[in-house]
């Protein structure tokens, strides 16, 4: 029944974005997000157990704040006559154990201020952080693990 | 109304332009591909996201705005992944860091297995 309620809702989304709001292209909308949900029917069901609307919008204003920041200081940094980069990759420990959390923080580093994620260690228990300014990778791991990390963790957890 | 209309679409095109032009020159003045995924995953992300929403507003049409907004989710759900999978690749070919790197701890860590 859930999964239903999921398609309506994607195809009405469909139509919006499709722009031609016609019997035909709803129906289409539902089987073509019908099939989506079809595919995905395994991770649906573990990563909906409980989300917060409330967290989840608190994570996408952070994360929309920390992307323009980001770009910003890039800017600053490349546009400066003499570049001044001490670039490093750390080893972030990580908290989140779920692969879709483990994805979600990866990209969300990778957006936001001087961190780029690499790679994930084989046991998950790192995550790989390439950063340009590495003169204090303590400082920036507790960043990560105070800001990201614990929204993600308040968000789906 | 019109006016303000085409300020903020003027404004986003400006800004959008720019960003993607200290991309372009980030790509150029980093010394390493590591920290020229910083430029390009980036400002590269926040310019062609601004670009995409200036289409939107000028269109004044709510499924075109709905389809830009769309573009640049999209934008925002892949500019990491190529980012991270063009660092992985460059990492296993044994691309080195630039010679002004600090730290490697994913070196030590590799070693450490």
């Amino acid at each position: 029944m859930t999964s239903f309620i999921r398609a309506c809702v994607f195809a009405v989304i469909w139509v919006a974005i499709t722009g031609s709001a016609t019997i035909l292209n709803l129906v289409f909308g539902f089987a073509v997000a019908a099939l989506a949900l079809w595919v995905v029917r395994g991770e649906i069901d573990r990563a909906s157990r409980k989300m917060r609307i409330g967290r989840m919008l608190s994570l996408l204003v952070l994360f929309i704040r920390e992307l323009a920041m980001s770009a910003w200081k890039v800017a600053v940094l490349v546009t400066r006559p003499r570049l001044d980069v001490k670039p490093g990759i750390f080893a972030f420990p990580l908290t989140v154990s779920r692969d879709f959390e483990i994805t979600l923080l990866a990209n969300l580093i990778t957006l936001t201020p001087g961190t780029l994620s690499v790679d994930v260690s084989a046991d998950r228990k790192f995550l790989f952080v390439h950063a340009l300014d590495a003169s204090d990778i303590d400082a920036t791991k507790r960043e990560i693990a105070d800001g990201f990390e614990r929204k993600i963790l308040e968000a789906f957890e | 109304m019109d006016l303000v209309v085409a300020l903020v679409v003027s404004v986003l095109v400006l800004a959008g332009a720019c960003f993607s032009l200290i991309a372009a020159i980030g790509i150029n003045r980093l010394p390493d591909l590591y920290t020229r995924m910083h430029a390009a995953s980036k400002a590269g992300t926040v310019g062609s996201g601004l670009l995409l929403l200036a289409v939107g507003v000028y269109a004044g049409d709510l499924p075109v705005l709905a389809r830009a907004i769309a573009g640049f989710l999209f934008f925002v759900l892949t500019a990491p992944v190529s980012a991270h999978l063009l660092a992985v690749a460059a990492r296993r070919a044994g691309y080195p860091m630039s010679e002004h790197s600090l730290h490697d701890e994913m070196k030590a860590h590799e070693e450490s297995i």
